[in-house]
Protein backbone atom coordinates (compact mmCIF):
# COMPACT_ATOMS: atom_id res chain seq x y z
CA UNK A 1 0.00 0.00 0.00
CA UNK A 2 3.07 2.47 0.91
CA UNK A 3 4.70 1.63 -2.08
CA UNK A 4 1.56 1.93 -3.83
CA UNK A 5 1.34 6.10 -2.07
CA UNK A 6 4.70 6.24 -3.62
CA UNK A 7 4.06 6.17 -7.27
CA UNK A 8 1.34 7.79 -7.24
CA UNK A 9 3.01 10.38 -5.68
CA UNK A 10 6.00 10.20 -8.36
CA UNK A 11 3.49 10.80 -10.97
CA UNK A 12 1.49 13.90 -9.46
CA UNK A 13 5.40 15.70 -10.43
CA UNK A 14 3.98 16.35 -13.79
CA UNK A 15 0.54 17.43 -12.88
CA UNK A 16 -0.42 18.19 -16.41
CA UNK A 17 0.70 15.11 -17.74
CA UNK A 18 -1.30 13.43 -14.60
CA UNK A 19 -4.19 15.19 -15.46
CA UNK A 20 -3.97 13.90 -19.36
CA UNK A 21 -3.61 10.65 -18.17
CA UNK A 22 -6.15 10.36 -15.83
CA UNK A 23 -8.91 11.70 -18.17
CA UNK A 24 -7.39 10.26 -21.20
CA UNK A 25 -7.95 6.76 -19.33
CA UNK A 26 -11.69 7.55 -18.58
CA UNK A 27 -12.63 8.69 -22.46
CA UNK A 28 -10.41 5.23 -23.57
CA UNK A 29 -12.88 3.17 -21.42
CA UNK A 30 -15.26 5.69 -22.37
CA UNK A 31 -14.93 4.80 -25.91
CA UNK A 32 -15.98 1.56 -25.42
CA UNK A 33 -19.60 2.11 -24.64
CA UNK A 34 -19.61 4.61 -27.16
CA UNK A 35 -19.50 2.30 -29.56
CA UNK A 36 -21.82 0.27 -28.06
CA UNK A 37 -23.74 3.47 -27.90
CA UNK A 38 -23.03 3.88 -31.57
CA UNK A 39 -24.24 0.23 -32.60
CA UNK A 40 -27.34 0.59 -30.96
CA UNK A 41 -28.55 3.67 -32.71
CA UNK A 42 -28.59 1.38 -35.26
CA UNK A 43 -30.33 -1.81 -34.20
CA UNK A 44 -32.62 -2.38 -31.43
CA UNK A 45 -31.04 -5.39 -30.34
CA UNK A 46 -27.32 -7.33 -30.50
CA UNK A 47 -27.37 -11.13 -30.61
CA UNK A 48 -30.89 -11.01 -28.52
CA UNK A 49 -29.55 -8.43 -26.05
CA UNK A 50 -31.41 -5.17 -25.41
CA UNK A 51 -28.83 -2.28 -24.74
CA UNK A 52 -29.42 -1.74 -21.02
CA UNK A 53 -28.72 -5.31 -20.85
CA UNK A 54 -25.11 -5.21 -23.12
CA UNK A 55 -24.98 -2.30 -20.65
CA UNK A 56 -25.23 -4.58 -17.64
CA UNK A 57 -22.89 -7.17 -19.46
CA UNK A 58 -20.62 -4.23 -20.04
CA UNK A 59 -20.48 -2.61 -16.42
CA UNK A 60 -19.85 -6.11 -14.07
CA UNK A 61 -17.00 -7.03 -16.14
CA UNK A 62 -16.44 -3.54 -16.68
CA UNK A 63 -16.14 -3.12 -12.64
CA UNK A 64 -14.41 -6.84 -12.47
CA UNK A 65 -11.28 -5.76 -15.40
CA UNK A 66 -11.03 -2.42 -13.88
CA UNK A 67 -10.48 -3.31 -10.51
CA UNK A 68 -8.47 -6.50 -11.29
CA UNK A 69 -5.90 -4.16 -13.40
CA UNK A 70 -5.79 -1.69 -10.91
CA UNK A 71 -4.66 -4.12 -8.43
CA UNK A 72 -3.23 -6.44 -9.78
CA UNK A 73 -2.65 -5.50 -14.34
CA UNK A 74 1.06 -4.83 -13.67
CA UNK A 75 1.89 -8.52 -13.58
CA UNK A 76 2.05 -8.66 -17.62
CA UNK A 77 5.08 -6.29 -17.34
CA UNK A 78 7.03 -9.46 -15.70
CA UNK A 79 9.28 -9.73 -19.13
CA UNK A 80 10.25 -5.75 -18.92
CA UNK A 81 11.68 -6.64 -15.48
CA UNK A 82 13.69 -10.13 -16.35
CA UNK A 83 14.90 -8.19 -19.24
CA UNK A 84 16.19 -5.14 -17.61
CA UNK A 85 17.25 -7.54 -14.42
CA UNK A 86 15.37 -5.42 -12.22
CA UNK A 87 13.34 -8.41 -11.42
CA UNK A 88 16.39 -9.65 -9.28
CA UNK A 89 16.13 -6.93 -7.44
CA UNK A 90 12.49 -7.58 -6.48
CA UNK A 91 13.73 -11.26 -5.56
CA UNK A 92 15.84 -10.25 -2.72
CA UNK A 93 13.35 -8.16 -1.64
CA UNK A 94 11.82 -9.24 2.00
CA UNK A 95 8.33 -8.27 0.33
CA UNK A 96 6.99 -11.41 -2.25
CA UNK A 97 7.75 -10.02 -5.77
CA UNK A 98 3.97 -11.12 -7.11
CA UNK A 99 2.79 -8.30 -4.67
CA UNK A 100 6.01 -6.13 -5.94
CA UNK A 101 4.90 -6.53 -9.23
CA UNK A 102 1.21 -5.65 -9.00
CA UNK A 103 2.21 -1.93 -7.33
CA UNK A 104 5.09 -1.23 -9.06
CA UNK A 105 4.35 2.04 -11.22
CA UNK A 106 1.03 1.85 -9.90
CA UNK A 107 -1.34 5.00 -11.58
CA UNK A 108 -3.75 7.26 -9.99
CA UNK A 109 -5.26 7.31 -14.04
CA UNK A 110 -7.00 3.50 -12.75
CA UNK A 111 -9.35 4.89 -10.47
CA UNK A 112 -10.77 6.82 -13.73
CA UNK A 113 -11.50 3.41 -14.91
CA UNK A 114 -13.26 1.82 -12.78
CA UNK A 115 -15.71 4.73 -12.19
CA UNK A 116 -16.06 4.75 -15.60
CA UNK A 117 -17.71 1.23 -15.47
CA UNK A 118 -19.77 1.62 -12.69
CA UNK A 119 -21.00 4.42 -13.87
CA UNK A 120 -22.41 2.58 -16.86
CA UNK A 121 -23.53 -0.39 -14.18
CA UNK A 122 -25.54 1.86 -12.24
CA UNK A 123 -27.09 3.25 -15.12
CA UNK A 124 -27.91 -0.08 -16.56
CA UNK A 125 -29.29 -1.09 -13.42
CA UNK A 126 -31.69 2.05 -13.22
CA UNK A 127 -33.04 1.30 -16.96
CA UNK A 128 -33.42 -2.89 -16.53
CA UNK A 129 -36.89 -4.08 -14.95
CA UNK A 130 -35.59 -7.47 -13.82
CA UNK A 131 -36.40 -9.57 -10.77
CA UNK A 132 -35.03 -7.78 -7.76
CA UNK A 133 -34.86 -10.76 -5.83
CA UNK A 134 -31.72 -11.71 -7.88
CA UNK A 135 -29.76 -9.01 -7.46
CA UNK A 136 -27.87 -10.36 -4.72
CA UNK A 137 -26.02 -12.17 -8.07
CA UNK A 138 -24.11 -9.20 -8.63
CA UNK A 139 -21.99 -8.40 -5.90
CA UNK A 140 -21.28 -11.77 -5.99
CA UNK A 141 -20.26 -11.85 -9.86
CA UNK A 142 -18.31 -9.13 -10.01
CA UNK A 143 -16.15 -10.50 -6.76
CA UNK A 144 -15.77 -13.78 -8.92
CA UNK A 145 -15.18 -11.75 -11.69
CA UNK A 146 -12.23 -9.69 -10.20
CA UNK A 147 -10.48 -13.29 -8.92
CA UNK A 148 -10.96 -15.04 -12.73
CA UNK A 149 -9.45 -11.98 -13.95
CA UNK A 150 -6.84 -11.82 -12.00
CA UNK A 151 -5.85 -15.54 -12.28
CA UNK A 152 -5.86 -15.12 -16.18
CA UNK A 153 -3.50 -12.14 -15.42
CA UNK A 154 -0.86 -13.88 -13.20
CA UNK A 155 -1.09 -17.06 -16.06
CA UNK A 156 -0.25 -14.41 -18.36
CA UNK A 157 2.63 -13.24 -16.21
CA UNK A 158 3.83 -16.77 -15.65
CA UNK A 159 3.80 -17.50 -19.24
CA UNK A 160 6.28 -14.38 -19.43
CA UNK A 161 8.84 -16.65 -17.53
CA UNK A 162 9.24 -18.47 -20.59
CA UNK A 163 8.06 -16.17 -23.15
CA UNK A 164 10.32 -13.40 -22.20
CA UNK A 165 10.85 -12.29 -26.22
CA UNK A 166 6.79 -12.14 -26.71
CA UNK A 167 4.83 -10.80 -23.50
CA UNK A 168 1.99 -9.70 -26.63
CA UNK A 169 0.81 -13.11 -26.42
CA UNK A 170 -0.99 -12.86 -23.15
CA UNK A 171 -2.20 -9.11 -24.01
CA UNK A 172 -4.40 -11.84 -26.36
CA UNK A 173 -6.14 -13.10 -23.15
CA UNK A 174 -6.07 -10.64 -20.53
CA UNK A 175 -7.19 -7.69 -22.87
CA UNK A 176 -8.98 -9.81 -25.22
CA UNK A 177 -10.62 -11.28 -22.64
CA UNK A 178 -12.21 -7.98 -21.27
CA UNK A 179 -12.69 -7.85 -25.00
CA UNK A 180 -14.82 -11.27 -24.93
CA UNK A 181 -17.15 -10.14 -22.07
CA UNK A 182 -18.19 -6.84 -22.78
CA UNK A 183 -21.00 -8.24 -25.10
CA UNK A 184 -23.27 -10.65 -25.02
CA UNK A 185 -21.40 -14.07 -25.65
CA UNK A 186 -24.54 -15.20 -27.84
CA UNK A 187 -22.63 -13.29 -30.55
CA UNK A 188 -19.72 -15.02 -30.67
CA UNK A 189 -19.17 -18.50 -32.73
CA UNK A 190 -20.55 -21.60 -30.64
CA UNK A 191 -17.03 -23.19 -30.10
CA UNK A 192 -15.41 -19.94 -28.98
CA UNK A 193 -18.48 -19.68 -26.59
CA UNK A 194 -17.84 -23.47 -25.20
CA UNK A 195 -13.71 -22.79 -24.89
CA UNK A 196 -14.71 -19.32 -23.38
CA UNK A 197 -17.08 -21.79 -20.53
CA UNK A 198 -14.87 -25.25 -19.99
CA UNK A 199 -11.36 -24.32 -20.93
CA UNK A 200 -10.74 -20.82 -19.60
CA UNK A 201 -13.52 -20.03 -17.75
CA UNK A 202 -14.48 -16.24 -18.63
CA UNK A 203 -18.00 -17.13 -19.26
CA UNK A 204 -18.55 -16.79 -15.65
CA UNK A 205 -17.38 -13.24 -15.16
CA UNK A 206 -20.79 -12.14 -16.13
CA UNK A 207 -22.21 -14.43 -19.04
CA UNK A 208 -23.80 -17.46 -16.88
CA UNK A 209 -24.63 -15.22 -14.07
CA UNK A 210 -25.80 -12.88 -15.91
CA UNK A 211 -28.07 -14.61 -17.86
CA UNK A 212 -29.48 -15.70 -13.99
CA UNK A 213 -29.86 -12.24 -12.96
CA UNK A 214 -31.60 -11.31 -16.50
CA UNK A 215 -33.50 -14.26 -16.20
CA UNK A 216 -32.92 -15.17 -19.94
CA UNK A 217 -32.28 -18.93 -21.41
CA UNK A 218 -28.98 -19.75 -22.51
CA UNK A 219 -28.86 -19.86 -26.44
CA UNK A 220 -26.50 -22.41 -26.02
CA UNK A 221 -28.63 -24.25 -24.12
CA UNK A 222 -26.45 -25.33 -21.60
CA UNK A 223 -27.39 -26.69 -17.90
CA UNK A 224 -28.95 -24.19 -15.43
CA UNK A 225 -26.41 -24.98 -12.56
CA UNK A 226 -23.69 -23.60 -14.26
CA UNK A 227 -25.22 -20.30 -13.35
CA UNK A 228 -24.21 -20.66 -10.08
CA UNK A 229 -20.61 -22.13 -10.55
CA UNK A 230 -18.80 -18.90 -10.60
CA UNK A 231 -17.49 -18.82 -7.42
CA UNK A 232 -16.11 -22.96 -7.92
CA UNK A 233 -14.93 -21.24 -11.51
CA UNK A 234 -13.09 -18.83 -10.02
CA UNK A 235 -11.33 -20.81 -7.06
CA UNK A 236 -10.03 -23.62 -9.76
CA UNK A 237 -8.50 -20.79 -12.03
CA UNK A 238 -6.71 -19.43 -9.24
CA UNK A 239 -5.36 -22.27 -8.28
CA UNK A 240 -4.37 -23.03 -11.72
CA UNK A 241 -2.75 -19.32 -11.89
CA UNK A 242 -0.99 -19.64 -8.52
CA UNK A 243 0.58 -22.69 -9.43
CA UNK A 244 1.83 -21.82 -12.60
CA UNK A 245 3.32 -18.57 -10.82
CA UNK A 246 5.31 -20.34 -8.61
CA UNK A 247 6.17 -22.67 -11.49
CA UNK A 248 7.34 -20.01 -13.46
CA UNK A 249 8.96 -18.27 -10.47
CA UNK A 250 11.08 -21.66 -9.43
CA UNK A 251 12.36 -21.98 -12.94
CA UNK A 252 13.15 -18.52 -13.14
CA UNK A 253 17.23 -17.90 -14.60
CA UNK A 254 18.62 -14.49 -13.98
CA UNK A 255 19.76 -12.99 -17.55
CA UNK A 256 22.93 -11.82 -15.37
CA UNK A 257 23.78 -8.29 -14.40
CA UNK B 1 17.41 5.06 -48.01
CA UNK B 2 20.12 3.51 -46.02
CA UNK B 3 18.38 5.17 -42.60
CA UNK B 4 15.23 2.86 -43.76
CA UNK B 5 17.07 -0.22 -44.43
CA UNK B 6 18.52 -0.01 -40.82
CA UNK B 7 15.06 0.43 -39.88
CA UNK B 8 13.76 -2.55 -40.81
CA UNK B 9 16.92 -4.65 -39.69
CA UNK B 10 16.48 -3.23 -36.33
CA UNK B 11 13.31 -4.20 -36.21
CA UNK B 12 13.33 -7.24 -37.80
CA UNK B 13 15.28 -8.78 -34.64
CA UNK B 14 12.39 -8.90 -33.15
CA UNK B 15 10.84 -11.43 -34.68
CA UNK B 16 9.04 -12.88 -31.57
CA UNK B 17 7.92 -9.61 -30.48
CA UNK B 18 5.91 -9.13 -34.05
CA UNK B 19 4.91 -12.47 -33.99
CA UNK B 20 3.32 -12.48 -30.74
CA UNK B 21 1.83 -9.11 -32.36
CA UNK B 22 0.08 -10.46 -34.73
CA UNK B 23 -1.14 -14.13 -33.05
CA UNK B 24 -2.73 -10.83 -30.57
CA UNK B 25 -4.08 -8.83 -33.57
CA UNK B 26 -5.27 -12.12 -35.06
CA UNK B 27 -7.59 -13.36 -31.37
CA UNK B 28 -8.76 -9.24 -31.11
CA UNK B 29 -9.86 -9.59 -34.89
CA UNK B 30 -11.76 -12.37 -34.64
CA UNK B 31 -13.60 -11.20 -31.22
CA UNK B 32 -14.50 -7.93 -32.88
CA UNK B 33 -16.09 -9.41 -36.36
CA UNK B 34 -18.50 -11.47 -34.19
CA UNK B 35 -19.59 -7.99 -33.15
CA UNK B 36 -19.74 -6.52 -36.14
CA UNK B 37 -21.03 -9.74 -37.90
CA UNK B 38 -24.21 -9.71 -35.62
CA UNK B 39 -24.72 -5.75 -35.91
CA UNK B 40 -24.77 -6.37 -40.03
CA UNK B 41 -26.65 -9.14 -39.49
CA UNK B 42 -29.30 -6.95 -37.69
CA UNK B 43 -28.52 -4.14 -40.38
CA UNK B 44 -27.78 -5.68 -43.63
CA UNK B 45 -26.11 -2.67 -45.66
CA UNK B 46 -25.61 -0.57 -43.23
CA UNK B 47 -22.97 2.39 -43.70
CA UNK B 48 -23.16 1.18 -47.35
CA UNK B 49 -21.16 -2.21 -45.89
CA UNK B 50 -22.62 -5.53 -46.59
CA UNK B 51 -21.44 -8.48 -44.02
CA UNK B 52 -18.16 -9.65 -45.84
CA UNK B 53 -17.56 -5.97 -46.35
CA UNK B 54 -17.56 -5.50 -42.64
CA UNK B 55 -15.39 -8.46 -41.71
CA UNK B 56 -12.79 -7.29 -44.02
CA UNK B 57 -12.53 -4.22 -42.81
CA UNK B 58 -12.36 -5.25 -39.29
CA UNK B 59 -9.32 -7.35 -40.38
CA UNK B 60 -7.63 -4.86 -42.25
CA UNK B 61 -7.87 -2.34 -39.26
CA UNK B 62 -5.99 -4.97 -37.25
CA UNK B 63 -3.61 -5.28 -39.67
CA UNK B 64 -3.01 -1.95 -39.69
CA UNK B 65 -2.16 -1.22 -36.07
CA UNK B 66 1.43 -2.74 -36.32
CA UNK B 67 3.09 -0.67 -39.38
CA UNK B 68 0.35 2.26 -38.68
CA UNK B 69 1.28 2.19 -34.60
CA UNK B 70 -2.15 2.95 -34.29
CA UNK B 71 -1.53 2.51 -30.02
CA UNK B 72 1.17 5.17 -30.02
CA UNK B 73 4.95 5.22 -29.61
CA UNK B 74 7.38 3.73 -32.05
CA UNK B 75 9.39 6.59 -32.06
CA UNK B 76 12.81 6.17 -29.92
CA UNK B 77 12.49 10.29 -30.47
CA UNK B 78 10.45 10.78 -26.73
CA UNK B 79 13.20 8.75 -24.38
CA UNK B 80 15.76 10.59 -26.69
CA UNK B 81 14.00 14.03 -25.40
CA UNK B 82 13.82 12.79 -22.13
CA UNK B 83 17.58 11.66 -21.45
CA UNK B 84 19.03 14.67 -23.62
CA UNK B 85 19.99 13.08 -26.10
CA UNK B 86 17.99 14.99 -28.84
CA UNK B 87 20.74 18.07 -28.24
CA UNK B 88 22.39 16.09 -30.35
CA UNK B 89 20.10 15.32 -32.87
CA UNK B 90 19.00 18.97 -33.18
CA UNK B 91 22.65 19.50 -34.18
CA UNK B 92 23.33 17.47 -36.93
CA UNK B 93 22.94 18.28 -40.54
CA UNK B 94 20.40 15.85 -41.54
CA UNK B 95 16.68 16.88 -40.51
CA UNK B 96 15.61 15.42 -37.46
CA UNK B 97 12.28 14.95 -38.91
CA UNK B 98 13.38 13.20 -41.99
CA UNK B 99 16.12 11.01 -40.86
CA UNK B 100 12.80 10.12 -38.14
CA UNK B 101 10.80 9.52 -40.78
CA UNK B 102 13.18 7.13 -43.08
CA UNK B 103 13.75 5.20 -39.39
CA UNK B 104 9.99 4.10 -38.94
CA UNK B 105 9.02 3.78 -42.61
CA UNK B 106 11.68 0.83 -42.49
CA UNK B 107 10.26 -0.18 -39.19
CA UNK B 108 6.72 0.21 -41.02
CA UNK B 109 7.73 -2.18 -43.60
CA UNK B 110 8.84 -4.73 -41.66
CA UNK B 111 6.09 -4.79 -39.72
CA UNK B 112 3.52 -4.46 -42.31
CA UNK B 113 5.29 -8.49 -43.15
CA UNK B 114 5.14 -9.56 -40.25
CA UNK B 115 1.68 -8.00 -38.48
CA UNK B 116 -0.52 -7.05 -41.11
CA UNK B 117 -0.39 -10.35 -43.49
CA UNK B 118 -1.16 -12.92 -40.70
CA UNK B 119 -4.41 -11.17 -39.18
CA UNK B 120 -5.30 -10.89 -43.06
CA UNK B 121 -5.16 -14.10 -44.20
CA UNK B 122 -6.46 -15.97 -40.93
CA UNK B 123 -9.59 -13.23 -41.33
CA UNK B 124 -10.06 -14.85 -44.85
CA UNK B 125 -9.59 -18.68 -44.25
CA UNK B 126 -11.99 -18.49 -41.11
CA UNK B 127 -14.59 -16.00 -42.11
CA UNK B 128 -13.82 -15.09 -45.96
CA UNK B 129 -12.74 -11.30 -46.69
CA UNK B 130 -13.20 -9.52 -49.99
CA UNK B 131 -10.15 -8.97 -51.81
CA UNK B 132 -9.79 -6.62 -54.78
CA UNK B 133 -8.62 -8.29 -58.29
CA UNK B 134 -7.92 -5.28 -60.11
CA UNK B 135 -3.80 -4.52 -60.11
CA UNK B 136 -4.94 -0.71 -59.70
CA UNK B 137 -6.88 -1.18 -56.71
CA UNK B 138 -3.48 -2.67 -55.16
CA UNK B 139 -1.74 -0.23 -56.49
CA UNK B 140 -3.74 2.38 -54.79
CA UNK B 141 -3.83 0.34 -51.58
CA UNK B 142 -0.20 0.33 -51.27
CA UNK B 143 0.14 4.15 -51.85
CA UNK B 144 -3.01 5.08 -49.66
CA UNK B 145 -1.31 2.92 -46.54
CA UNK B 146 2.04 4.26 -47.47
CA UNK B 147 0.44 8.03 -46.89
CA UNK B 148 -1.27 6.37 -43.85
CA UNK B 149 2.14 5.75 -42.36
CA UNK B 150 3.03 8.95 -42.58
CA UNK B 151 0.23 10.50 -41.09
CA UNK B 152 0.52 8.54 -38.62
CA UNK B 153 4.33 9.30 -37.88
CA UNK B 154 3.55 12.76 -38.72
CA UNK B 155 1.44 12.87 -35.93
CA UNK B 156 3.73 10.52 -33.39
CA UNK B 157 6.78 13.17 -34.26
CA UNK B 158 4.52 15.98 -32.55
CA UNK B 159 3.33 14.23 -29.75
CA UNK B 160 7.12 13.06 -29.34
CA UNK B 161 8.75 16.63 -29.66
CA UNK B 162 6.28 17.98 -27.08
CA UNK B 163 8.05 16.25 -24.63
CA UNK B 164 10.62 19.58 -25.18
CA UNK B 165 7.88 22.01 -23.73
CA UNK B 166 6.03 19.95 -21.12
CA UNK B 167 9.24 17.22 -20.50
CA UNK B 168 6.58 14.17 -19.25
CA UNK B 169 4.94 13.31 -22.61
CA UNK B 170 2.58 10.51 -21.65
CA UNK B 171 -0.22 12.77 -21.29
CA UNK B 172 -0.16 14.19 -24.49
CA UNK B 173 0.35 10.33 -25.55
CA UNK B 174 -2.68 8.75 -24.36
CA UNK B 175 -5.02 11.89 -25.02
CA UNK B 176 -3.65 11.16 -29.16
CA UNK B 177 -4.30 7.55 -28.57
CA UNK B 178 -7.66 8.18 -28.01
CA UNK B 179 -8.29 10.65 -31.08
CA UNK B 180 -6.75 7.88 -32.65
CA UNK B 181 -8.38 4.63 -31.91
CA UNK B 182 -11.51 6.71 -31.68
CA UNK B 183 -11.08 8.85 -35.12
CA UNK B 184 -9.41 6.47 -37.57
CA UNK B 185 -11.83 4.03 -37.71
CA UNK B 186 -10.51 1.36 -35.42
CA UNK B 187 -13.26 0.75 -33.63
CA UNK B 188 -16.01 0.85 -35.88
CA UNK B 189 -16.35 2.13 -39.86
CA UNK B 190 -16.55 5.93 -39.46
CA UNK B 191 -18.89 5.64 -42.04
CA UNK B 192 -21.47 4.27 -39.13
CA UNK B 193 -21.00 6.73 -36.66
CA UNK B 194 -23.61 8.78 -36.80
CA UNK B 195 -25.08 12.52 -38.46
CA UNK B 196 -22.42 15.53 -37.63
CA UNK B 197 -20.08 13.34 -35.68
CA UNK B 198 -19.45 10.93 -38.64
CA UNK B 199 -19.06 14.13 -40.86
CA UNK B 200 -16.07 15.53 -38.43
CA UNK B 201 -14.05 11.87 -38.06
CA UNK B 202 -14.44 11.71 -41.93
CA UNK B 203 -12.72 15.37 -42.20
CA UNK B 204 -10.08 14.59 -39.53
CA UNK B 205 -6.14 13.37 -39.89
CA UNK B 206 -7.23 10.14 -38.28
CA UNK B 207 -9.31 9.06 -41.14
CA UNK B 208 -6.16 8.85 -43.66
CA UNK B 209 -4.70 5.99 -41.16
CA UNK B 210 -7.02 3.36 -41.13
CA UNK B 211 -10.62 4.21 -42.71
CA UNK B 212 -9.39 5.67 -45.99
CA UNK B 213 -6.98 2.98 -46.97
CA UNK B 214 -10.04 0.46 -45.87
CA UNK B 215 -12.29 1.84 -48.20
CA UNK B 216 -9.43 1.67 -50.81
CA UNK B 217 -9.20 -1.93 -50.06
CA UNK B 218 -12.89 -2.47 -50.60
CA UNK B 219 -13.65 -0.12 -53.06
CA UNK B 220 -15.69 1.98 -51.46
CA UNK B 221 -14.26 5.63 -52.48
CA UNK B 222 -13.09 6.90 -55.56
CA UNK B 223 -9.10 6.24 -55.40
CA UNK B 224 -7.75 9.45 -56.38
CA UNK B 225 -10.06 11.46 -54.18
CA UNK B 226 -9.11 9.34 -51.13
CA UNK B 227 -5.14 9.86 -52.13
CA UNK B 228 -5.85 13.19 -52.22
CA UNK B 229 -7.36 13.75 -48.89
CA UNK B 230 -4.50 11.69 -47.43
CA UNK B 231 -1.81 13.31 -49.39
CA UNK B 232 -3.34 16.95 -48.02
CA UNK B 233 -2.97 15.72 -44.41
CA UNK B 234 0.74 14.24 -45.03
CA UNK B 235 1.79 17.94 -46.15
CA UNK B 236 -0.33 19.32 -42.88
CA UNK B 237 1.77 17.49 -40.43
CA UNK B 238 4.87 17.37 -42.13
CA UNK B 239 5.20 21.16 -41.91
CA UNK B 240 3.62 20.81 -38.56
CA UNK B 241 6.54 18.81 -37.49
CA UNK B 242 9.01 21.21 -39.63
CA UNK B 243 7.93 24.64 -37.83
CA UNK B 244 8.13 22.01 -34.59
CA UNK B 245 11.42 21.17 -35.05
CA UNK B 246 12.42 24.69 -35.71
CA UNK B 247 11.22 26.23 -32.86
CA UNK B 248 12.62 23.42 -30.33
CA UNK B 249 15.70 23.84 -31.65
CA UNK B 250 15.63 27.64 -29.97
CA UNK B 251 13.42 26.01 -26.97
CA UNK B 252 15.17 22.83 -25.98
CA UNK B 253 15.60 21.95 -22.29
CA UNK B 254 18.45 19.44 -21.72
CA UNK B 255 18.19 17.91 -18.20
CA UNK B 256 21.51 16.41 -16.53
CA UNK B 257 25.08 17.05 -17.15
Amino acid sequence: MLLAVTWIRAAAQYPLSMAMLTIGSFVVTGLDIAVILIIFSHTGSLGGFTLPEVMFLYGTSGVSFAVADMLFGNVDKLSQHVKSGTFDAMLIRPVSPFVQMAVDRFTFQRFGRTAQAATVLIIALTRLDMPWQRAWMIPLMVLCGIVLITAVWTLGGAIQFILTDAPEIANAFTYGGGQLTQYPLSVYGNDLVRAATFIVPLAFVNWQPGLFVLDRPDPLGLPYWLRFLGPVAALALACVAAFAWRAGLRRYRSTGS
Amino acid sequence: MTIFRYGFRRHATYRAAAFAGAFTNTIFGVLRAYVLIALWSARPGLGGYDVTDAVTFCFLTQAFIGPMQVFGGGLELSQRVRTGDVALDLVRPASLQMWSLADDLGRAAFLFLARSVPPTVVGAAVFGINVPVDPVTWAAFLVSVTLGIVVSFGLRYLVALSACWIVDERGVQSMSLVMTTFFSGMMLPLAIFPGWLGTLAQALPWAAMVQVPADVFLGKTAPLGALAFQALWVAVVLAAGALATRSARRKVVIHGG
